[in-house]
């Protein structure tokens, strides 16, 4: 199986389903001469020309709002933003407009469009540019929401994404655009709503998703080397939530320690402890712990910066406190 | 009602046909607005709810002039527009009584009037909002090859906020078959729009962009508002040309149903200055005079009026509440592409 980036699948997903639906456009900032701001999109102008890949002004409010107009009279637009920092300027298209027109309509405009592009921290970005969204845009009925933490799965979502008739938050990681993982030539779908265990141990479960995936198999590779064996369950979507995967694991491991990259308050891990306080209470062996952003906003100094972030030693911590080694 | 314009003997532009038809378009908006005032006072009718009451000739004079595979996107005073765009009086009611039978089956509200039918996108309740979606309405129909285009109403107040330059902006680079009408009612609720908008003359906010014509229009006369529409329908059908048309009316009511009719922000006699210009009763003079329309044929036309806004009131009244399960439906639709 040929071996590609997390930025490749995310283009081959997108030339596909292009050729597939001429329906599908995308449009944003940079996606077309520019290549994509993060090459995600690239050859993909040459390919399908101005009118389907769409070079927008800077106006994140106006352009996601075109998107949700041309999903309502049947096309079905990919709208990128840069990061999801800047789609603040567009939450009232997003939460106002695309998310509740099917139910304010009495079911009349369902909305197939897809509002994906870069969330949470890369390096050094600071305050405004290293915000994880997905307990924002998760809380949101109307909504799914998909944080693809691998090539395979990426590339599988956003082709699930564009065929879906919801909108569709899609939350990539700025930093997992380089990394590299084995991705089938075939067409094939990842189901929006499913977890996957990425990893399986009887010692303790490590509930996340998206870039935390990487943590957590770090974490399970370094703990595996002291004999404790961890269930890594990828959520892939945090809305809908596949709560019978996480319940499963903790009813196997009796253990939870839950990672997200987000702040604590209100995070998305708070909602999966909920599922497990209301499903697994006589099963767990340990209070469930949570691996979180520190509750600051980002700061730019290295040693700050990497304070501030849920970590491999981070996470290792947690699972060790859990399982009462430390 | 698209009849091309032309005079006959009483030197007023269409037919009697199409003059009688303007002016039931009008009085049923008029006279269905004030049953929902007296249904609202009765608690048939909750939450807010806005009145087109001296509007009417914007919605009629411009709905009149589309074609019925055009769209139309409103602002959450929009019972005129949906009125005026053909959706029947009976679903308009039933879903500001909030039942069943509602054109948005009880879900929207007098905010949000959607009809699949007759390509009416909803009314939207945040000011500016629906103005980008209005643009992509527009970006689609040029995607497609279509020589349709998109109506957006819009309150005076939207011309402040970003969606609207956003939108603009877009319409005009693009050149999207987009018509984004400014119904000036003078006030944003209870700000007068000279206390909010740093430019008296709103349909110069188009001089911003290249490509995009604007113009003032007076609202209170029907033919006016249907004579621009022809000029611009003509341009942003052919050429893809956006328009921006400040039409120029006032509401005689209040924002809302919580606000007194001339309220702490404008006073009684500016009221009676505008009631002097009522467009329904332009409309009938100007016929009257020109022989065009008798007293008789005005009180027929009120009693066919009131038979449908009182049938409406009976459907919507008889109409059950959504069964409890409904919550829960149209959250998400469980198909794909």
């Amino acid at each position: 199986m040929p071996v590609i980036t997390y930025r490749e699948a995310l283009n081959q997903a997108l030339r596909e389903e292009m050729a597939r639906d001429d329906r599908v456009f995308l449009m944003g900032e940079e996606v077309g001469v520019y290549n994509g701001a993060y090459k995600v999109s690239k050859g993909l102008l040459e390919e399908f020309g101005e009118m389907r890949v769409v070079d927008t002004p800077i106006t994140e409010l106006g352009f996601a709002g075109v998107g949700v107009g041309a999903a309502m009279v049947g096309l079905r637009p990919i709208v990128e933003f840069m990061t999801w920092n800047f789609a603040l300027l567009a939450i009232d298209q997003i939460v106002n407009a695309a998310a509740k027109m099917l139910y304010m309509s009495g079911g009349q405009y369902p909305m197939p469009m897809v509002f994906r592009g870069p969330n949470g921290a890369a390096l050094q970005l600071s305050a405004q540019h290293s915000q994880a969204f997905e307990s924002w845009l998760a809380h949101i009925p109307g909504l799914k929401v998909v944080v693809p933490g691998t090539p395979y799965d990426a590339k599988g979502l956003l082709k699930s994404a564009i065929r879906d008739d919801n909108p569709v938050i899609m939350l990539e990681g700025e930093m997992l655009y380089n990394t590299k993982g084995e991705v089938p030539e075939e067409d094939y779908l990842v189901p929006i709503g499913k977890a996957d265990l990425k990893r399986e141990g009887s010692d303790c479960s490590i509930i996340t998703s998206g870039k935390m995936v990487l943590v957590a198999m770090n974490a399970a590779d370094k703990l595996a080397q002291d004999g404790i064996h961890i269930d890594v369950v990828d959520l892939r979507t945090v809305r809908p939530m596949d709560v019978e995967a996480i319940t499963a694991s903790v009813k196997k491991t009796n253990r939870a320690v839950v990672l997200e990259e987000g702040w604590e308050i209100a995070g998305i891990g708070a909602q999966v402890v909920d599922y497990i306080q209301r499903d697994c209470f006589d099963h767990l062996d340990a209070p469930v712990i949570r691996v979180h952003q520190a509750d600051t906003p980002m700061p730019y100094a290295k040693g700050l910066e990497r304070a501030a972030k849920p970590d491999l030693g981070k996470t290792i911590a947690a699972v060790r406190k859990v399982m009462y080694l430390d | 009602m698209a009849a091309k314009k032309k005079s006959d003997k009483t030197g007023l532009p269409g037919d009697p046909e199409l003059r009688r038809e303007l002016l039931h378009s009008m009085l049923l908006q008029r006279r269905f607005e004030e049953k929902v005032g007296e249904a609202y006072a009765l608690g048939k009718i909750g939450g807010f709810c806005h009145l087109y009451i001296g509007q009417e000739a914007v919605s009629t004079g411009v709905l009149s002039m589309l074609r019925a595979d055009d769209y139309v996107i409103t602002t959450y005073r929009d019972h005129g527009q949906a009125l005026a765009r053909g959706m029947s009086a009976r679903a308009i009611m039933a879903e500001l009584f909030g039942r069943v039978d509602g054109c948005s089956r009880g879900k929207g509200g007098s905010m949000h009037l959607f009809d699949r039918n007759l390509n009416f996108l909803g009314g939207h309740g945040i000011v500016g909002g629906h103005v980008p979606v209005a643009a992509g309405v527009g970006f689609a129909i040029k995607y497609r090859g279509g020589d349709q285009v998109i109506i957006c109403f819009m309150g005076e107040s939207v011309v402040n906020t970003g969606a609207f330059h956003e939108a603009l902006n877009m319409a005009a680079l693009w050149k999207l078959p987009c018509i984004f009408i400014i119904e000036n009612n003078k006030y944003g609720m209870g700000t007068a729009v000279e206390r909010a908008a740093a430019i008296a003359d709103l349909s110069r906010r188009a001089d911003a962009y290249d490509g995009m014509a604007g113009e003032h229009v007076d609202g209170q006369d029907v033919f006016a508002v249907r004579d621009a529409m022809e000029r611009t329908l003509d341009l942003a059908r052919r050429e893809s040309q956006p328009h921006l048309l400040e039409i120029r009316t006032y509401r005689y009511m209040g924002h809302s149903m919580s606000d007194a009719v001339s309220g702490t922000y404008r006073t009684k006699a500016e009221l009676d200055e505008y009631l002097k210009r009522d467009p329904i009763n332009l409309l009938k003079a100007r016929m009257m005079d020109a022989g065009d329309l008798s007293d008789e044929d005005v009180a027929k036309m009120e009693q066919e009026v009131k038979a449908v806004v009182q049938d409406a009131w009976d459907f919507a009244d008889a109409s059950p509440e959504p069964s409890p399960e409904a919550l829960y439906e149209d959250v998400l639709v469980d198909t794909t592409s």
